[in-house]
């Protein structure tokens, strides 16, 4: 087996690695921390490396909407895009979605305005949760490269059929070099044949994608997204096997339990912060602190039963997140909460929204959250974690 | 073992290259490494960091290094103006690009190990870009990273003729370093 | 159509339809009026042809004679409107 690690840039890691997956269309526009993935899948295509079509843009609806002609005419496509590009992205997604194309995109997780941000979280990301698409989070660069093979493999077998989008935190992913194993051609190959449309456009056998259905059919057709994306969970975790097979390394899967088995407390977080959190752990567990970590590989569709599977035996269960829903409170707190309600557990689940912006939560601040909900804390509201009250003006202006 | 390094500069004096050769060169020897910027501010003049973990094992964090066992500072005129010694360790060292090191002003326990930088890169190299120099001198300061892997990975990085002469500056400020070690 | 997984009488994967399929709406039960095409002082331009915004005014320039599709005329009245030299007429639909 050909394959070895280099030191590289994280987005450079994951343009070699789409390249390998033979894209036949790729479009995107460029926006931080996103931009040198497309940049360098450009060049990959320039340089005669990568038989392809790269569709300059003028922004992220239009990459968004070739991507979706180019599925919808046979063609094997990708896009990346970052936070407002992603938001510019959404109507179309929606429509990728319901058209059962097997777009391929990533996102390099950003903040969204405003306040402008260009650092790390994952609001973008949470605001799509909705609309049909596979959600994949990657905890460093090897899994964000492995996850976009598995992305493609998933949304383009015939059981699915969806779009799917790998995640890779901005900046803490796509700007750090680290070791990285750039999956091997031969073996790429071997793991993701040509794609095969099932349906696709052809001029001489006409056909509608994505045709106006009046109320008596409407249903049925969002319903089919929904049920598609349910479907996906047994193909992913059966892509992630043949991953494992192929490629010889683990990358998918729905969950990654660490030190869960006999844990008391588990920390539920996705993304890049699951590294400082296994640190953290570590340390706690030597100090006899049983924590754990259940991160979460797939975020859509929502692997219910292998949540239940990781946290029926918890005392407590404290969720990191990185967004949360205005006026209501987190975005995967309730969910864990439901996953729970549903199974009749009553397990109490703190959610904590940290890191929004990319501010930088050191291994103290996650100590101190297994700290509190493991003495029992009850909490209740959603907590944005160290927030700064001294820079909070009056928050009903007299006028 | 984890050493944690942190680098100063300013924007375009080739901060975050120099992580990334110092990274990339640990890894040639075996090491596991890590290299990043501090994310956000690249521009041109404006106070950077760059950050470079190396250890014996796989590295998960990816918090800022607040606490670094080693300082790389590429311009003296940031002191007094950033807190460059913020956090560093008790037995750190600091590789500071001066002529001038009674200038600097070093807390108890910390190590100044001053390096002509930018006379050495203009010498080499003709131009006032020290970075590949400081990376050779804390090489040879160190010894945590072979003459030969930065030489090969600065290669890699510039190719041809400024590869070259990068690596020539490189190797005069390595083994500088390594006499006076 | 040749793909056997499109139908009218299902939904297909991707809600992906055969062509024509709005054919079997017959928007011309619409109607309250109708166009009256005189065939008198028509000039050929085709005004009412390129306004309709349902496509189905038909006929030949150079024989400067138009018609409607009465199967999907909705009675808009927009190229009687639009006719330059008056040669359209709206009446009253009677059914």
């Amino acid at each position: 087996m050909a394959e070895t690690q280099e030191i590289l840039e994280g987005a450079m890691a994951v343009a070699h690695a789409v390249a390998r997956c033979r894209p036949e269309v790729i479009a995107a526009y460029p926006i931080t921390p996103q931009t040198h993935i497309s940049e360098e899948l450009s060049q990959i295509v320039a340089d005669g490396d990568l038989d392809a079509e790269f569709v300059k843009v003028e922004s992220e609806f239009g990459a968004a909407s070739v991507v979706c002609g180019a599925s919808a005419a046979g063609a094997r496509t990708y896009t990346a895009t970052s936070s407002q590009g992603l938001l510019l992205m959404n109507e179309v997604l929606w429509n990728i979605a319901g058209m059962r194309l097997p777009v391929v995109l990533a996102c390099a997780n950003r903040s969204l305005s405003a306040p402008l941000s260009i650092w790390c979280d994952h609001q973008d990301a949470e605001a799509i949760r909705d609309c049909g698409v596979i959600q994949l989070y990657a905890e460093d660069n090897q899994e964000a490269c492995d996850q976009h093979l598995i992305a493609f493999k998933v949304a383009e077998d015939r059981r699915v059929l969806l779009p799917a989008m790998v995640n890779l935190d901005g900046f803490l992913l796509t700007h750090v070099f680290e070791p990285t194993i750039i999956p091997d051609q031969a073996l790429s190959d071997q793991y993701l044949p040509p794609y095969k449309a099932v349906l696709k456009l052809d001029i001489d056998d006409p056909a509608t994608f994505g045709a106006f259905t009046e109320p008596d059919k409407c249903m049925e057709g969002r319903w089919m997204v929904h049920d598609a994306c349910r479907r996906s969970l047994p193909v992913i975790e059966e892509a992630s096997a043949e991953f494992e097979k192929v490629f010889g390394r683990a990358s998918g899967g729905l969950l990654e339990n660490y030190k869960t088995d006999d844990a008391e407390t588990i920390l539920v977080a996705k993304g890049s912060i699951s590294g400082t959190i296994k640190d953290v752990i570590d340390e706690m567990r030597d100090e006899g602190t049983k924590v754990g970590l259940m991160r979460i590989k797939t975020y859509r569709p929502w692997p219910g039963e292998a949540v239940l599977a990781a946290l029926k035996g918890a005392k407590q269960v404290a969720v990191i997140e990185r967004g949360g829903s205005f006026g209501a409170g987190g975005i995967m707190t309730p969910e864990v909460k439901e996953t729970l309600y549903d199974a009749g557990l009553r397990i109490p689940v703190s959610g904590f929204c940290v890191q929004l912006g990319g501010r930088e939560v050191p291994p103290d601040g996650i100590r101190e959250i297994i700290d509190r909900v493991s003495s029992g804390e009850k909490q209740t509201a959603y907590e944005y974690f160290r927030l700064k009250q001294e820079l909070l003006p009056d928050l009903v202006p007299e006028v | 073992m984890l050493k944690e390094i942190r680098i100063h500069g300013r924007g375009g004096q080739g901060s975050v290259t120099a992580a990334e050769v110092l990274a990339k060169a640990a890894f040639r020897d075996g090491i596991i490494s890590q290299a990043f910027p501090a994310f956000g501010s690249e521009r041109m003049g404006a106070p950077v960091q760059a950050f470079v973990r190396l250890s014996d094992k796989p590295i998960r964090t990816r918090a800022v290094i607040a606490e670094p066992d080693y300082l790389i500072v590429q311009d003296p005129t940031l002191f007094g103006q950033v807190d460059i010694f913020g956090g560093i360790k008790k037995g750190g060292m600091a590789v500071v690009n001066t002529e001038k090191p009674e200038d600097v002003d070093v807390p108890d326990g910390v190590t100044l190990r001053p390096v002509p930088g930018t006379k050495i890169a203009m010498e080499v190299i003709g131009r006032p870009i020290p970075n590949m120099v400081m990376v050779g001198a804390f090489a040879g300061m160190t010894g945590l990273v072979s003459l030969e892997s930065i030489q090969e990975a600065v290669k890699e990085r510039f190719g041809g003729k400024v590869g070259e002469m990068n690596a020539e500056a490189v190797a005069k400020a390595y083994n500088a370093a390594k006499q006076e070690k | 159509m040749a793909n056997k997984l499109l139908s009218t009488e299902k939904l297909s994967i991707g809600c992906v339809a055969p062509p024509g399929a709005s054919l079997v709406n017959k928007t011309g039960a619409w109607r309250t009026q109708r166009p009256v095409f005189k065939q008198k002082d028509c000039i050929g331009c085709r005004a009412c042809d390129l306004a309709c915004p349902e496509g189905c005014v038909f006929g030949d320039p150079k024989k400067k004679q138009f018609d409607f599709d009465p199967d999907y005329c909705k009675g808009c009245g927009i190229c009687a409107a639009e006719c330059p030299v008056d040669d359209i007429d709206m009446v009253m639909e009677e059914k």
